[in-house]
């Protein structure tokens, strides 16, 4: 017998049945998801992002973005996602802001230098401050992740409730996706005495530019 | 307790009893940790908190009654994606699985994310001792394993150490200077193990969820090492127990909303990873290569147990420790493995064949505070009582002798007269000191003699009130 064989009869066993069982009847899936206007979905997002020490900018149009991002920026260096909303926005063509990477070891190179990672988003949720990040050939996983400092554009028509309503957009993020992650606030630890401390392996800034 | 001399159980417990600073450390730690669930899940930040947790203990037992069929499918759904399962039976199964694969591919050094379960089966260890590179990268535990120490809490693994103790551990292993400022010792850290994850040839992390429907295994942390180990390295393993199994990417909804509540009092982890696979082409970043391995490690025994197959629903939130008046005392290294709490105190004597520390179930006084936080609903009381009886059946008490027989019938008689009833507590009564917390320990030598010592020993009763409730009573 492999292991595979013995662990499941052993499982099927304990269970007290024989073969394998017909399709279960799981509980009903549970998603609410509530009537919530786009300035009250604003309000809230920036209520909590802010609260964990995040920074949330607005603009108008993607070229008054481009221009809140230059100024968040400063000086400082920038690797940039392909994500076509940040061309759209501009951001791509700052001196200083790398961006066009698809080769995994250079994009590694970049964001082990850069002092900012700019990546747009493919959701936020409003209820709990939240950026959803999905994988892809315009979202590469290190820009969020390498850097000390992250900034994303979205347009706020992306900003969705909750969980509950992100589950419902995407009932199977892995048809999509090899990744998906929600992000909530810059990273943190309190793992010395409960003292907080930010920008532990993670970005320890996060600013986040919500358009239209 | 049945039939045992005191032994390391009992000797630890005195050792994190009489460590004034230790018992503050815990204390405070769990403290917060407490308020600041309770924050998070009261009716009015949370109203729909009570139909989470039926919700998350419904699809947990679904899950578990149908275990059989959802590991099947998870690993139908992770290998259309390009993945790997692996069932593993125990931990020299995980071990020798990464061994072969390390060498195969001529891999030395490996991150680690926080995982219980590879806690639980010793994989740095036996990784190491075959001359492989294996390094936490959660601040906490990496500190724990600069120090060689194993988790104190489930999710705050180094509460017991405060940043002096950090600043010992720091400079004796990384030869650096001695700094005890935090922000100071954890930027050192994040030096160090950023050179790791850029270095490393293989991520290893545990996973809080492993769902069935999409062939994903979920991540939940707050610093992003996790992070790190599942997309730096070109190789990632997930290491889960078998009972990880949810139905459902939608009932991550659910989960996720009662797993970082209930742990951290956050609303949600800063980060959460839903990993499904390789990358996939086009992807310019993550993993080329993908493996689950699904542990039994002693699961399958504990689920043929109908009435404490529940045990297999703990989402490891830690909630249960923080709330329990026996850990927030006796701390997380008195327990004898490394699940610790009341959470540990029912999986450690069901995983394991032979039971480590007979007394462990009866190191709790039942008040039920673990079960009322629990998230997913666990009943520990009652799982608690059923090990107790367990442990009588296994090995009849030889110290349950007539002595023993004869004051629990006194007791019963007493209980049934309430005249006697009355008289006794009025003697009783004479016999305490008003507000002498300990009285009971110091009762006249008579009492205080052979079994009667032991068991008094341990225990504190308030002194009776100048009038007893009757007298009250009778009087209005």
């Amino acid at each position: 017998m492999t292991p595979r064989e013995d662990i499941l009869h052993r499982v099927r066993a304990a269970l007290g049945r024989g073969g394998s069982p017909p399709s279960p009847d799981p509980p009903a899936v549970r998603l609410r998801i509530p009537e919530v206007v786009i300035e009250s979905r604003i309000a809230s997002f920036t209520a909590r992002l802010e609260a964990l020490a995040g920074r949330v900018l607005r603009a108008d149009t993607p070229g008054r973005a481009g221009e809140r991002v230059r100024e968040a920026l400063g000086d400082r260096s920038a690797v940039a996602s392909n994500a076509p909303y940040l061309e759209e926005c501009a951001v791509t063509r700052f001196p200083g802001v790398r961006s066009g990477s698809t080769d995994r070891d250079q994009l590694r190179a970049l964001c082990a230098s850069a002092d900012v990672g700019i990546t747009s988003a493919d959701y936020a949720l409003a209820d709990t401050g939240t950026l959803v990040m999905l994988s892809s050939p315009h979202e590469a996983r290190m820009i969020s992740l390498l850097p000390p400092a992250h900034i994303a554009v979205l347009p706020v028509t992306r900003l969705i409730t909750g969980l509950d309503e992100l589950f419902s957009i995407l009932p199977d993020p892995a048809s999509t996706t090899s990744s998906m992650v929600l992000i909530t606030g810059p990273s943190r630890t309190a793992d010395i005495e409960q003292i907080l401390v930010r920008g532990v392996h993670g970005p320890g800034q996060i600013t986040v530019v919500l358009v239209g | 307790m049945p039939g045992e001399k005191p032994g390391v159980f009992d000797r630890k417990i005195r050792e994190a009893l009489s460590d004034a600073r230790l018992q503050q450390a815990i204390y405070t730690a769990t403290g917060r940790l407490k308020e600041s669930r309770l924050n998070v899940v009261s009716s009015g930040v949370l109203p729909d908190y009570q139909e989470l947790r039926t919700q998350a203990n419904r699809l947990k037992q679904h899950a578990i009654d149908n275990l059989d069929f959802y590991l099947e499918q998870f690993q139908r759904n992770v290998e259309a994606r390009g993945g790997r399962v692996v069932f593993c039976q125990n931990g020299v199964a995980v071990a020798d699985f990464v061994l072969a694969l390390a060498k195969e591919r001529g891999a030395r050094l490996i991150v680690k994310s926080k995982s219980m379960t590879t806690e639980e089966i010793d994989l740095n260890e036996r990784l190491e001792h075959h001359g492989l590179e294996s390094v936490e990268t959660d601040l906490g535990e990496y500190i724990l394993q600069l120090a060689h120490e194993r988790p104190y809490h489930i999710v705050a693994p180094a509460l017991h150490k405060t940043r002096y103790d950090v600043a010992d551990i720091l400079s004796e292993r990384l030869h650096v200077p001695r700094e005890t400022v935090i922000e100071k010792q954890t930027a050192i850290a994040r030096g160090v193990l950023r050179q790791k994850f850029l270095a490393a040839d293989i991520g290893i992390s545990g996973a809080n969820f492993i769902v069935a429907d999409s062939g994903a295994i979920v991540l939940v942390e707050n610093e992003g090492n996790a992070r790190l180990t599942t997309s730096a390295p070109k190789i990632h393993i997930a290491i889960a127990g078998i009972e990880k199994v949810i139905p459902r990417a939608q009932d991550l909804a659910t989960f996720l909303k009662l797993l970082a509540r209930s742990a951290t009092g956050q609303l949600l982890s800063v980060y959460t990873s839903f990993l499904s696979g390789p990358r996939r082409p086009g992807e310019i970043d993550g993993p080329d290569e993908f493996y689950v391995l699904l542990l039994d490690n002693g699961r399958t025994r504990l689920l043929a147990d109908r009435e404490k197959r529940q045990t297999l629903y703990c989402i490891r939130c830690g909630a249960c420790l923080n709330a329990c008046p026996v850990y927030r005392k006796i701390g997380g290294h008195s327990f004898p493995w490394v699940y610790s709490g009341p959470i540990g105190a029912i999986l450690t004597p069901q995983f394991r064949e032979v039971p480590q520390e007979p007394s462990l179930p009866f190191a709790s006084s039942l008040c039920g505070a673990c079960a009322e936080v629990c998230p997913v609903k666990i009943d520990i009381p009652k799982i608690l009582l059923e090990l107790r009886s367990d442990a009588h059946r296994h090995d009849p008490p030889k110290s349950q002798n007539r002595w023993e027989k004869l004051a629990f019938r006194a007791f019963a008689w007493l209980m049934r007269h309430p005249r006697a009833y009355e008289m006794a507590g009025r003697m009783a009564g004479s016999l305490a000191a008003a507000d002498d917390a300990a009285w009971i320990s110091r009762v006249p030598a008579l009492l205080n003699i052979g079994p009667l010592r032991a068991w008094l020993s341990q225990r504190d009763l308030p002194p009776p009130p100048p009038r007893s409730f009757r007298q009250l009573w009778r009087q209005r």
